[in-house]
């Protein structure tokens, strides 16, 4: 089992018959992903890229068995739309949509907390690139190429960045487990420490490569569970030394608004918590490729 | 986005907070005349930019006369402040604010934000108002107060009361103050926002509660459905080149530097600004075109980049993934004959096509130095710099 998604999870796009699901789904389609159907409100009983298009959720999960989901729709209905995969049981729900009120984001939080945890879905997002398992499953907008099937997971707040890293990896022959995108949100579904800890356990994981940026308590959170709870190494890198303070660098979430939320200020919490830090973002392969020789 | 003050005192007082009495100007004799319409006999000339610290930088003027008032709204109008926060550029004061002075006994701190790390909104307060909470944390920490609100069932009298009762509030004004704490956590859970801070909040001699000073925040993201606050920003505040950006959908942040940047995506944006600086550069700006690069953006984002005197060099750099580096190419080549870029061009393309995208450069006449890597691409545009 690898982290949230593997070969045979059913996968069900929300938003499915707009100009951004369709696009996606026929990528993640292509790549190989068991996408079984889609959500389109009012387009119910219809065929989309030859799969069944529900009016609802639960409609979709019924017919359907499926577990996971993916958000196209826009900003102002993406909690609307995550609340109703977490009330019909979607297991993991990717939110790629960038634009989500902060105030949304607390109000799904919110609403998940009725769950427990054995049935609570694991938000994914918003404002990422999703999750991809190279060879198994992809669940997000990434392009699947650059990742080489292996054993090293990556977490990371930024798209791009995580492509970069991928592809360092892939040039140093080294591949990946599972790669999540968390998104770059001050208030997101999944932190970095709430990943962090899936890998610990999944048994294809080896290592785990988490890149960061200015803003929030996560990394920091992430730094210190790893410290206490975990065996497994952890390789970080921070993004935003040269960033001023106070402004928001792009990211809604990339502000430093407190102690410990720079870029310098992480990276010193997190070598005291026994993480090996990357120093520049050009070395992340590199670095991953030492600890990984050392273990 | 950020507004007035009195912007935010009108929002206030409309959730239940009292404010003293004011009105906006645009003119001495307007603010003469505002002075009289007020009444009493001091009033406080205050200009309205986007910054704190105001009135260690003059923006803040006590008057004993209306004649007064005129004469100091005439050496505040048009004039660029520089606070502490405003940069050495300063921000241009296009309105001022005549208010009634008010007779001070005590001063006191309330801010309420987003806490990240419980997810909820968290209430500081302080018995030392007029500082500022960095000031306060980091000389009188022993006075913070803090509260954190369920946002699902909203702010509770009873938190408001204690936070009143832990500012030293006497009894016969707990209830007024709880109602101002409580006015002030419905404006922020209302309307979107992300920071709202009384600083100070005062108990007059008069025994009135006044928000004297505010400062209010709000969601970008959450402007859609916030018609009246939106309609409430002031573009004069801002950078002219990230309001340009942010008309176009492109997110640019004005730095010192001299090597301009394009680059899709946040994460590797400051990514690229850290290489820029560990191989001895400086970059002038940080600015994500988006994930997908599209080449309308790119065309944009040259524009933007080429607008600033201060660049000596660009660097582009974009990782392609579902939009191919090829697209992006013929993107670049695009962009560049709608613009005239007189500086060293370094593009690093990454990712999907890359052959492709290269080849497409080469085999247009552009002037460019081809990178590789991150690492490539920043050493390149500091060389290029030194040329």
């Amino acid at each position: 089992m690898t982290v949230l998604i593997d070969k045979n999870s059913k996968i069900i796009i929300q938003g499915f018959t707009g100009k951004m699901g369709s696009f996606h789904a026929d990528e993640m389609i292509k790549y190989g992903s068991n996408v079984v159907g889609g959500v389109t409100p009012g387009k119910g009983g219809s065929m989309h890229l030859n799969l069944p298009v529900f009016n609802t959720v639960k409609d979709a999960v019924s017919e359907t068995g499926a577990d996971a989901s993916i958000l196209f729709v826009p900003p102002a209905f993406a909690a609307d739309s995550a609340m109703e995969a977490a009330d019909a049981g979607i297991k993991t729900c990717v939110a790629i949509v960038d634009g989500i009120p902060s105030h949304d984001m607390i109000r799904i939080k919110r609403y998940m907390r009725r769950y427990t945890k054995s049935s609570k879905m694991t938000l994914v997002g918003p404002n990422c690139a999703g999750i991809i398992s190279p060879g198994k499953s992809m669940l997000g907008i990434m392009p699947g190429h650059i990742y080489k099937e292996g054993r090293v997971g990556i977490i990371s707040r930024s798209g791009t960045l995580g492509y970069e890293a991928a592809q360092q990896l892939k040039n140093l022959n080294i591949g990946v487990s599972t790669s999540v995108g968390i998104g770059g949100d001050p208030i997101n579904g999944s932190s970095f420490r709430d990943i962090i800890e899936k890998f610990e356990t999944d048994d294809e994981t080896d290592a785990i490569l988490m890149i960061g940026e200015i803003g929030g308590p996560q990394e920091v959170a992430a730094g210190e569970f790893a410290k206490e709870n975990m065996k497994k190494p952890v390789i970080a890198y921070i993004a935003g030394l040269t960033a001023p303070k106070g402004r928001v660098m792009g990211h809604a979430g990339a502000i430093v608004s407190a102690y410990g939320e720079s870029a310098i200020e992480k990276v010193e919490i997190l070598k005291e918590c026994g993480i090996t830090i990357s120093k520049n973002p050009s070395v992340m392969g590199d670095t991953v490729k030492s600890v990984l020789e050392n273990m | 986005m950020d507004i007035h003050e009195y912007q935010a005192k009108k929002i206030l007082s409309d959730f239940g907070v009292t404010i003293p009495r004011g009105g906006i100007v645009y003119s001495p004799e307007n603010a003469e005349n505002k002075a009289r319409e007020i009444g009493g006999s001091r009033w406080v000339v205050k200009a309205q930019i986007h910054s704190g610290a105001r009135g260690k930088a003059g923006g803040i003027i006590v008057c004993d006369s209306p004649l007064e008032v005129a004469q100091a709204t005439d050496k505040l109008l048009g004039k660029k402040l520089v606070t502490n926060q405003t940069g050495p550029e300063g921000k241009i004061v296009n309105r001022i604010y005549i208010e009634e002075a008010t007779d001070i006994e005590r001063e006191l701190y309330l801010g309420l934000v987003f806490d990240r790390s419980s997810e909820s909104i968290m209430v500081v307060a302080s018995t030392e108002g007029g500082m500022s909470v960095e000031e306060i944390s980091k000389e009188k920490p022993e006075t913070i107060i803090r509260s954190k609100i369920e946002v699902a069932v909203g702010m509770q009298s009873f938190q408001a009361r204690e936070l009143a009762f832990g500012l030293g509030i006497e009894p016969d004004l707990i209830r007024r103050a709880s109602e101002t704490i409580i006015g002030c956590y419905k404006a922020f859970s209302e309307l979107d926002a992300t920071m709202v801070e009384v600083n100070p909040l005062v108990i007059s001699k008069q025994k009135q509660i006044l928000a004297l000073d505010c400062k209010m925040s709000f969601d970008n993201n959450a402007m859609f459905r916030r018609n009246q606050v939106s309609e409430l920003r002031d573009k004069t505040q801002e950078d002219s080149k990230e309001v340009f950006a942010s008309d176009r959908g492109l997110n640019y942040v004005s730095l010192d530097g001299n090597i301009g940047n394009i680059i899709n995506g946040a994460g590797l944006a400051m990514a690229s600004m850290d290489m820029i600086k560990l191989a001895g550069g400086s970059p002038a700006n940080f600015l994500d075109v988006g994930g997908g690069a599209t080449p309308e953006k790119i065309v944009k984002a040259f524009k933007l980049v080429t607008m600033d005197e201060k660049v000596k060099v660009i660097l582009v750099n974009i990782f392609a993934g579902i939009n191919r580096c090829d697209w992006v190419a013929e993107g670049i080549v695009e962009a560049l004959k709608k613009i005239e870029v007189n500086v060293p061009l370094v593009i690093r393309l990454a990712g999907t096509n890359v052959e492709k995208g290269n080849q497409i450069l080469k085999e247009s006449k552009i002037n460019y130095i081809e990178a590789n890597t991150l690492e490539d691409a920043a050493n390149k545009a500091v060389a290029a710099l030194k040329k």
